[in-house]
């Protein structure tokens, strides 16, 4: 007999009416092509309108509707409920507060993106006389792979260090910091290097690679993290050893 | 109504006890304790070296004893363990570029296996003559 | 605010390396291979062991190991504390360290 239904596991909560969270049940019909967010959509549109969470594009590239589905930080939008149990356990996503049901405070992770300078710093003017500045091939492979980034946070749901020390910036935030300083653009390594080099940043990670895993897009934060402690390691010896060298 | 917001956190005491991830990631982590141990017993043999025939002979004694040969292939496990999981993330640390052209993961990690096995062998071979 | 941390990391990473290469190996020699019946037993008698560490280039090595595996096990399992919140971080970094130096300054003491 085929699967004519689903059992969605949802976490509730309102801060402003409940004293604590809880899980509510729907049952939502079965279809193969579906996708998670498919099924929450039903909820929302069927069953239980006052469900509050977010989502967009619908084809996991805006990075809104990160959740945790059955304990993983996933898309709902890249999540095939045919791929699921019978029940499906929907929660928000772990190690960031919880504004309503689904919904997280994001605030944190932003402040930390801010905090690494995420845009090119340059030394000389360039103005537009001078026309574009051109890349060449080998200096856009050194780090477009981790343009990639979406923002959808599944990466610090899975970081155990972001869970245990929340001052740690974050797999997305150093990617996006490696990313701008292996930009042959941008010269602000060492304007970073405060917040990327100290014990928040690179230095908190302790390459448990779970960010990696869970990353929907690809980007492999773990890799950059890795290869920002070499470059960041490479300056603090320069920097002892040869105090005189600029920097 | 509530002090503080809510925030799913991992358990402190227990979060490696959860996904297969973190598990592996501990014991992982844990091959370090049994590499230092294993420091620590060549330290303690150069140690009874120095002290004389007698005393050397006493710790081969030691380590070539059941409970030692237990001892010595939980450390080999471990050491096993570490090489692997070592040489397989070697290419996210190490990002070889010739141009656009990046070395696939798969040679760089090639390369360390032979490497492994050549220093081994080589390690081998100098006991043996 | 700037971490100490690099300088133990290269210490580290220099002493995974050796030990991923190394480790099993020499476990194989120094713990089974005699006792299986791999080697001889003379290979490891203390005449020959002696004269082995006599060489300079030996000694060197051996120094090299033992120190590097033990600042390699240090920082890990300063690290692993903190994972496992056991003790505090300059607790941890300090025993583990501690005994990663006083291990350093043995092997020195006795190869040199």
């Amino acid at each position: 007999m085929s699967r004519q239904t689903v059992e969605l596991e949802i976490f509730r909560y309102n801060p402003e009416t409940d004293s604590e969270p809880g899980l509510q049940h729907y049952r939502v019909p079965y279809h193969k092509d579906w996708l998670v967010l498919d099924a929450i959509n039903y909820v929302k549109d069927h069953l239980d309108r006052t469900l509050s969470y977010r989502w967009s594009c619908h084809m996991a590239v805006c990075g809104s509707c990160g959740m945790m589905i059955n304990g993983e930080p996933t898309l709902s939008c890249k999540a095939f409920v045919r791929d699921y149990p019978e029940v499906i356990r929907i929660e928000p996503l772990a190690n960031f507060p919880v504004q309503r049901d689904l919904m997280v405070d994001q605030d944190d992770f932003l402040a930390k993106l801010e905090s690494i300078k995420p845009y090119i710093i340059d030394v000389d003017e360039h103005p537009l006389s001078e026309g574009e500045k051109s890349q060449t091939p080998a200096q856009l492979a050194a780090f477009k792979q981790y343009t990639g980034c979406i923002n959808c946070l599944l990466c610090y749901a899975a970081c155990p260090q972001y869970s245990l020390a929340a001052g740690f910036i974050g797999p997305a935030a150093l990617t996006l910091a490696y990313r701008y300083n292996q930009d042959s653009r941008d010269h602000g390594f060492a304007e970073r290097e405060s917040v990327v080099g100290s014990n928040d940043g690179v230095w908190q990670c302790s390459f448990v690679g779970a960010c990696s895993e869970v990353c929907p897009k690809g980007v492999d934060p773990a890799a950059a993290i890795q290869q920002g402690k070499i470059a960041s390691a490479a300056h603090y010896f320069k920097q002892h050893l040869m105090p005189w060298s600029k920097s | 109504m509530n002090e503080g917001p809510w925030i799913h956190r991992i358990s402190r005491r227990q979060w490696w006890f959860g996904a297969s991830r973190y598990r592996r990631y501990m014991m992982r982590e844990l091959t370090s304790l049994f590499l230092g141990t294993y420091a620590i017993t060549l330290l303690v043999g150069l140690w009874r070296l120095s002290q004389g025939a007698e005393a050397f002979n006493a710790w081969l004694a030691a380590m070539h004893s059941p409970p030692g040969v237990v001892f010595s292939v939980l450390m080999l496990m471990a050491a096993l363990y570490h090489s692997t999981t070592w040489f397989n993330v070697t290419p996210k640390a190490m990002a070889l570029r010739f141009g656009a052209y990046k070395l696939p993961d798969a040679i760089i990690i090639g390369a360390h296996y032979g490497a492994w096995l050549l220093v081994s062998v080589g390690v081998y071979l100098f006991f043996r003559s | 605010m700037a971490s100490n941390k690099p300088f133990f990391w290269v210490l580290f990473a220099a002493g995974g390396t050796l030990a991923a290469l190394l480790a099993p190996v020499l476990i194989l020699l120094t713990g089974l291979a005699i006792p299986f019946g791999w080697l001889a037993p003379e290979a490891l008698a203390y005449q020959r062991v002696s004269a082995v560490l006599d060489s300079e280039p030996v000694a060197l090595a051996l120094l090299l190991v033992i120190a590097l595996l033990l600042w390699h096990a240090a920082h890990r399992l300063r690290v692993t504390a903190h994972d496992l919140g056991w003790f505090a971080d300059s607790v941890a970094a300090g025993l583990f360290y501690g005994i990663a130096l006083i291990g350093t300054i043995a092997s020195v003491w006795l190869l040199v």
